[in-house]
C-alpha cells in the first residue's frame, strides 16, 4: 500500500493512522493528544494536514484539513504536511495553546525535555501576540511523588486518559469547562493509583513532574543515564535512571515492547533513590573490641575476607535481589552445598516450585505484552497490584480485548480510542479473582472471591476438572459433601469454567504471594486443562524479587541448604565464616533465629549497600555498589535474563559485589577464575557452569562491542558544565572515568543510535528532546526497538515431560479461637529498599494484622488493639478490614516485624495489654504553603 | 470524616433513586442527582457532593468533573434568587451591559457576586433562546423579556415578592 505525502510516494501499512505513519517515515508532524499506547481521540487538533480527494485537487492545492491521528491511511491517499494552509493551522493551534501557557520554562522541571517546547519549535511559533491576562489555577498537593503545576496545562486530556481509562484510577478528573479546565483531584490528597507516576511522562508539559526531581533538580541534558532494570519486583521493567553529581535524580521508563512498554509502577519509578541514602556504606568497616566499626581500605578488607575464608569452614548466603554473577561467584567461593540462596525458609520451596511448574507446564509463559492479548483471565491467590504491579496494569488492558473484538466487528481500528470506549462501555473480557482479601483489580473483575488459601487451591482444581469435564475428584480429606462451603466453591468453580467457555486465550496468574504451593499447582492445572481443550493457555507465576528466578535457576535441583538448614549447621559449629551477600537476614527469619545463626558463626562478613541489622551484626561490613552503580544480570519472573549497566561509577570504596568476590577468589588462587578479568568473563563462566543459565551471556553485547566503531555514550550531546562540576574541589578537570566492563562510555562521546536495544542509554533525537522522541528508536511507531529485543528468555519448557503434581488439599476450617495467617503485600513497604526512598518513605504504613469484623468479634478483638501472633515476639496493631476473607488474618508481609510469621498456618491471636501503636507516618511534609 | 457529610434527606434519596430506576448505571444519573440536591439545598457543597458520589458509587473526583462542567450547578452558595443575565449577541446589541450596570448600582453586585442580604446572585448566561425579546434575563425560574433598565430594580423587587 502506498500513500502520497507532499508529492512523494511512501509505503504505508493498513490499520495505522496517518500520524503514526508520518512519524514512522521520519516526518516531523506535531501532535499532543495521541499516544502510542493509548491511541487517538483527536482532541488537540495539532496534527492537522491537508487531504486531497484526487490528483486534480492535489495539483490545484484544493484539499480539506484533517487530523492525521484520526485519519486511517488507504492506498493512493494524498496528503500534504507542508502546504501553507496546514502549516498556518498548526501554528494557530500552538499559538492558542500558548495564550494561557506561562512563560516559565526556565523554572519548569519539564524544560529541556518538554514535548510542548519541541512542538512549538517545530511549528515555528515564536512571537507572542496575546497581551491579556493568563488564566491561573491553585495547584494541589497530590502526595509525595507527583508535583502539580496546573497553569502549564494545554488541555490535551492525556493525563485523565492514562489515569482513568488506561490505569483505572478514579481520583483524577477533568474539572470545569471552557477556558478553565482543571486536571486534578476533588481535593488535595495523595493520588491513589499505583501508576500515578506515569503522569510525569504522559503529560506533554510540566503540569505533572517528578517531585523528587523538582526538589533536587537537573535538566535532562545534564543527566547521565544508562540502561538499567528495575529491582523493585520480579517483573523486570526496563528503566533509565538519571544521575548528576553522584546522585540518582530520577528514573524514567526505558521502552521494552515485550515488558513494560511505556509505563512503570510507582515502586519502580520512585523506589530507587534509596541509593542516595546517607546510610549507604562507603568504606569497609571492621568491628573493633568496643563494637564500633573502623574504616579500612579495600586492600585491608580483601585480606580479611581471604584470611577468614582460608581459616576455616565457610558458608554463604546469597540474595534473590543480587545479580546472577555475584551469586554465582559467592556460590563458587562457598561451594554449592554451603551456599544458601538467601530466600526465607518458607519462600525457598515456593520459588523452586514456581520454576518447576513453569518448566513442567505446557502453557505459554507470557511476557507482559503477551498477557495483554488474553481474552480471559484467572488470578489465583496473587495480589499482583502489590507484588508485581506492572502485571496488574497489563490485566487491565487484557480485559479490554472484548472492546477491541466489538470494534473489529464494526471495522473500527484499534487506535480509535474514544469510539471503542464508547462502544464497549463497561463490557470486558472475564477476569476472575480468588484472593484472601479485596484487590485493586476487583472493580474490573467479572467475579472476585474472598477465600482462605486452601479454598483458593481447591477452587483452582475444581475449575481444572470442570474444564476437563471431570466431576469425580474430591480434593478434600474430609467428606466435603457435607460441607456447605465446599458446595459454594464447587458452584463458583462451575461458574468460572462456564465463563471460560467462549475464551480462546486464557491467562492464569498465580505465584508465591499466597505462600502456598498448592495454589500455584492448581493454577498450573487450570492452564493445562484449558490447553487440553485445544485452546491457548498462558501461565504466569509471580516470584518475589528481581532475581528470585535467577537464584532458583542457579540452585536448581542441587538441594541448596535453606536458612533453617544453615542455622542448624551453624548450631552444630560447622560454620566458621559466614558470608552474607546483599541480604538483610532479619527480613528473612525471626529476629531471635537470625541472632542465633549469626552468633553461632565465628565471623560474619556482610557485603551490602546499606547499614542494616545484618551488617550491624557483622564483623566485617563491606560496601557494595547498588544495582544503579554496577553491572549485573537479573532474571525476571518470565525467565528473561536482562543486563543492567552502571549509570555512574560508584563512590569511595563501594565496588560491585562481583568485583569483591572475583578479587577474593583470585587471591585465594582458585583455578577456575584465573583467566577471568572482566564482568563478561564471570557471565560467560556462569553460563558455562550452569546449563540453565547458559543464555545469560547473550542478554547484552559484551564490553568489546562497538557501535559503528565507537562506544555508546551515557551523557547526551548537550551535557554541560563538565569542566566546572568539580570546581569547588579542584579547578583541574579529572579525566572521565573509563568503563572497562561495558561498551558504554561515561561521557558524551560516541553514538547513541542504531545500537542493540540493551544499550539504549537515553532517548534523544534532533528536534525531539522529550521522551516522545522514542519513535525515532522504534522500528515501527509504538512497536519494538530498532535494536531488537533486550534480554533473552532462558526458560525452556520440558513440554509436559514431568506431569503436573496433583495434591489433595484439606477443606478449610479453623477452630473457634484460631485464624489462618495469610500474607498481605504492599507496593510501598513490602520491598525493603524502595521503602526507604524519599517520597515512598512517606507512604509506607506500619505492619499490621487485618481481620474482618466478624472474626474480630469472634475473637474479642477491636480495631487498634495490639495483637501477638502465636509466639512471635512483636506485637502488631490490629486493623478491622471487611475486605478480608472470613477466618483469615492478614499480616503485612516483607516487614522485619513479620519476618518470623509462617503463611497459611493456624494461629491464635493474643491481645497485648498496654499497646501503643506505632506512630502515624507523616504524610505531606511539603503540604501547606508549598504549592508552587 | 463521615460526620462532616450530612446525609442526603429521605426526599432527596427518593428522587435520586427514582432516576436510578430507569438508568443503565447508577452514575448515569449524576447530573439529575446534582440537580435534585441543588433544588433542595440551593447549591452543592463539598459534603453534599461526596454524599451524592457515595450514593452513586462513583468517586467524588469524577462527580466533581460533572458538577463543575455545568455552570448551572452551583458549587458555591448562591442567593435566594439567581439572576441569569444573558450577555450573548442579541442581548449585547440590545444593551445587556446597561442591565449589568444597573445591578451593580442597584444591588451592589457584579457577575459571580451575591448581595450581602443573600437575596440575589448575578451570573452571566449565554443565550436564553429568546433573542427576539432581547435583552432578557432569568430571575429564578422566571424568564423576563424586553427588560427595561430603568424599571429593572422595580421588576426584581416585584417579582421577588411574587416569588416561587
Ligand atoms: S495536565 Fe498535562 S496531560 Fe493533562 S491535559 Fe494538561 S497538558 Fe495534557
Ligand atoms: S512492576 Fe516491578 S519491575 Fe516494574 S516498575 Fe514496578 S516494581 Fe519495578
Ligand atoms: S494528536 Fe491529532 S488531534 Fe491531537
Ligand atoms: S442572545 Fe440573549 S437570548 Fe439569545
Amino acid at each position: 500500500m502506498n500513500i502520497r505525502i507532499d508529492g512523494v510516494e511512501y509505503p504505508a501499512t493498513k490499520d495505522r493512522n496517518l500520524l503514526e505513519t508520518c512519524l514512522g517515515l521520519g516526518l516531523n508532524l506535531p501532535y499532543f493528544c495521541w499516544h502510542p499506547a493509548m491511541g487517538s481521540v483527536g482532541a488537540c487538533r495539532q496534527c492537522a494536514v491537508l487531504q486531497y480527494p484526487d490528483e486534480e485537487a492535489e495539483q490545484a492545492g484544493r484539499g480539506k484539513l484533517v487530523m492525521a491521528c484520526m485519519t486511517p491511511v488507504s492506498d493512493g491517499a494524498r496528503f500534504s504536511l507542508e502546504t501553507a494552509q496546514a502549516r498556518r493551522f498548526r501554528q494557530g493551534i500552538i499559538e492558542s495553546l500558548m495564550i494561557n501557557h506561562p512563560h516559565d520554562c526556565p523554572v519548569c522541571a519539564e524544560g529541556g525535555e518538554c514535548h510542548l517546547q519541541d512542538m512549538t519549535v517545530m511549528v515555528g511559533h515564536r512571537d507572542r501576540r496575546y497581551r491579556g491576562r493568563k488564566r491561573t489555577f491553585r495547584n494541589q498537593y497530590l502526595g509525595p511523588l507527583v508535583h502539580h503545576e496546573m497553569n502549564r496545562c494545554i488541555t490535551c486530556y492525556r493525563c485523565t486518559r492514562f489515569y482513568r481509562d488506561y490505569a483505572g484510577g478514579t481520583d483524577l478528573a477533568a474539572q470545569g469547562c471552557h477556558d478553565h479546565i482543571f486536571f486534578g483531584r476533588h481535593e488535595d490528597g495523595v493520588l491513589e493509583s499505583e501508576f500515578a507516576g506515569n503522569l510525569v511522562e504522559v503529560c506533554p508539559t510540566g503540569v505533572f513532574t517528578d517531585k523528587h526531581l523538582v526538589h533536587d533538580y537537573t535538566r535532562k541534558w545534564d543527566l547521565q543515564s544508562a540502561p538499567s532494570v528495575c529491582a523493585g519486583c520480579a517483573v523486570g521493567c526496563n528503566t533509565l535512571p538519571g544521575e548528576r553529581y553522584g546522585r540518582l535524580k530520577r528514573v524514567h521508563n526505558r521502552f521494552n515492547a515485550e515488558i513494560n512498554g511505556y509505563f512503570l509502577c510507582d515502586r519502580g519509578r520512585f523506589g530507587a533513590t534509596w541509593v542516595n541514602d546517607e546510610r549507604r556504606l562507603d568504606y569497609p568497616g571492621l568491628r573493633g573490641e568496643d563494637g564500633r566499626y573502623n574504616a579500612i581500605d579495600h586492600h585491608g578488607a580483601l585480606q580479611r575476607i581471604v584470611s577468614s575464608v582460608e581459616r576455616g569452614a565457610v558458608a554463604a548466603v546469597g540474595s534473590p535481589r543480587a545479580s546472577v554473577e555475584a551469586n554465582f561467584l559467592l556460590r563458587l567461593l562457598a561451594g554449592p552445598a554451603r551456599f544458601c540462596p538467601g530466600f526465607s525458609a518458607v519462600e525457598q520451596p515456593l520459588v523452586g516450585e514456581a520454576l518447576a511448574l513453569l518448566r513442567a507446564s505446557r502453557a505459554t509463559v507470557p511476557d507482559i505484552a503477551t498477557m495483554e492479548t488474553a481474552d480471559a483471565i484467572l488470578v489465583l491467590g496473587e495480589d499482583v497490584s502489590n507484588t508485581a504491579p506492572r502485571i496488574a496494569l497489563a490485566l487491565r488492558q487484557g480485559v479490554r480485548n472484548r472492546a477491541y473484538a466489538m470494534a473489529a466487528g464494526l471495522k473500527l481500528q484499534d487506535w480509535q480510542d474514544a469510539a471503542i470506549r464508547n462502544l464497549a462501555q463497561d463490557q470486558r473480557c472475564p477476569l476472575f479473582i480468588a484472593a484472601t482479601a479485596a484487590t485493586r483489580l476487583d472493580p474490573v473483575a467479572a467475579r472476585s472471591l474472598r477465600l482462605a488459601t486452601p479454598e483458593i487451591a481447591r477452587l483452582g482444581l475444581r475449575v481444572a476438572d470442570a474444564l476437563a469435564g471431570d466431576n469425580s475428584n474430591d480434593y478434600s480429606h474430609d467428606n466435603s459433601h457435607d460441607n456447605p462451603d465446599d458446595h459454594s466453591v464447587h458452584r463458583e468453580a462451575a461458574a468460572i469454567a462456564d465463563g471460560l467457555r467462549d475464551a480462546k486465550r486464557l491467562l492464569v496468574v498465580s505465584g508465591t504471594g499466597s505462600g502456598d504451593i498448592a495454589v500455584m499447582q492448581a493454577a498450573a492445572r487450570v492452564a493445562e486443562a484449558f490447553r487440553d481443550t485445544g485452546r491457548e493457555a498462558m501461565l504466569s507465576l509471580v516470584v518475589p524479587e528481581a532475581n528470585s528466578l535467577g537464584q532458583a535457576l542457579l540452585c536448581e535441583g542441587n538441594g541448596s541448604p535453606d536458612l533453617d538448614a544453615l542455622a542448624a549447621s551453624a548450631e552444630a559449629g560447622e560454620i566458621d565464616t559466614l558470608l552474607v551477600l546483599e541480604n538483610d537476614l532479619y527480613r528473612r527469619a525471626a529476629t531471635d533465629q537470625v541472632d542465633r545463626l549469626l552468633a553461632n558463626c565465628q565471623r560474619v562478613i556482610a557485603l551490602d549497600q546499606l547499614d542494616n541489622p545484618t551488617t550491624s551484626a557483622s564483623h566485617l561490613a563491606v560496601p557494595a555498589a547498588s544495582v544503579i552503580e554496577s553491572e549485573g544480570t537479573l532474571v525476571s519472573l518470565e525467565g528473561r535474563a536482562q543486563r543492567c549497566f552502571p549509570v555512574f561509577p560508584p563512590h569511595a570504596e563501594r565496588h560491585p559485589a562481583w568485583v569483591w568476590l572475583l578479587a577474593t577468589l583470585k587471591e585465594l588462587g582458585r583455578e577456575a577464575v584465573s583467566d577471568w578479568h572482566h564482568f563478561d568473563d564471570v557471565t560467560r563462566g556462569c553460563a558455562a557452569a550452569i546449563p540453565a543459565l547458559a543464555g545469560i551471556a547473550a542478554a547484552a553485547p559484551d564490553h568489546r562491542f562497538r557501535n559503528h566503531g565507537v562506544r555508546v555514550p551515557r551523557q547526551p550531546p548537550r551535557y554541560s558544565g563538565r569542566t566546572a562540576m568539580r570546581a569547588n574541589v579542584s579547578v583541574h578537570e579529572p579525566k572521565q572515568p573509563e568503563d572497562e566492563e561495558s561498551p558504554l562510555a561515561f561521557s558524551m562521546e560516541g553514538l547513541n543510535r542504531d545500537q542493540p536495544a540493551a544499550l539504549l542509554s537515553y532517548v534523544w533525537a534532533p528536534g525531539w528532546n522529550s521522551n516522545q522522541g522514542l519513535h525515532r528508536f522504534q522500528a515501527d511507531v509504538g512497536g519494538p526497538l530498532k535494536g531488537g529485543p533486550a534480554g533473552i528468555r532462558l526458560l525452556r519448557a520440558n513440554g509436559g515431560a514431568t506431569p503436573l503434581p496433583r495434591h489433595a488439599t484439606a477443606a478449610f476450617a479453623v477452630e473457634a479461637d484460631e485464624v489462618l495467617l495469610v500474607p498481605r503485600y504492599r507496593i510501598f513497604g513490602s520491598e525493603a529498599l524502595s521503602a526507604i526512598s524519599p517520597g515512598i518513605r512517606e507512604l509506607v504504613r506500619p505492619a499490621c494484622i487485618e481481620l474482618c469484623a466478624a472474626d474480630a468479634e469472634r475473637l474479642g478483638l477491636a480495631d487498634g488493639d495490639g495483637v501477638q501472633v502465636g509466639d512471635n515476639a512483636a506485637a502488631l496493631p490490629l486493623r478491622i478490614d471487611d475486605a478480608m476473607a472470613p477466618g483469615c488474618a492478614g499480616y503485612t508481609a516483607g516487614y522485619r516485624e513479620t519476618a518470623g510469621l509462617a503463611p497459611n498456618t493456624r494461629q491464635r491471636l493474643r491481645r497485648v495489654a498496654h499497646f501503643s501503636p506505632p506512630g502515624p507516618t507523616v504524610i505531606g511534609s511539603d503540604r501547606g504553603g508549598r504549592h508552587g | 470524616m463521615s460526620e462532616l457529610i450530612p446525609a442526603l434527606s429521605a426526599d432527596e434519596l427518593a428522587a435520586i433513586d427514582a432516576e436510578i430506576a430507569h438508568a443503565p448505571y447508577r452514575d448515569a444519573v449524576a447530573v439529575d442527582a446534582l440537580k435534585i440536591v441543588q433544588r433542595h439545598r440551593g447549591w452543592v457543597s463539598d459534603e453534599s457532593l461526596k454524599a451524592i458520589a457515595r450514593h452513586l458509587t462513583m468517586s467524588a473526583d469524577e462527580l466533581e468533573g460533572v458538577a463543575t462542567f455545568y455552570n448551572l450547578i452551583y458549587r458555591h452558595p448562591v442567593g435566594e434568587k439567581v439572576i441569569l443575565l444573558c450577555n450573548s449577541v442579541s442581548c449585547w446589541i440590545k444593551g445587556c451591559e446597561t442591565l449589568r450596570a444597573r445591578c451593580r448600582e442597584g444591588l451592589g453586585i457584579d457577575y459571580g457576586q451575591t448581595t450581602a442580604d443573600k437575596r440575589y446572585t448575578l451570573l452571566p448566561v449565554t443565550c436564553l433562546g429568546a433573542c427576539d425579546k432581547a435583552p432578557v434575563l432569568m430571575l429564578g425560574d422566571v424568564l423576563l423579556e424586553n427588560v427595561n433598565p430603568a424599571g429593572l430594580m422595580a421588576t426584581l423587587g416585584a417579582s421577588g415578592e411574587e416569588g416561587t
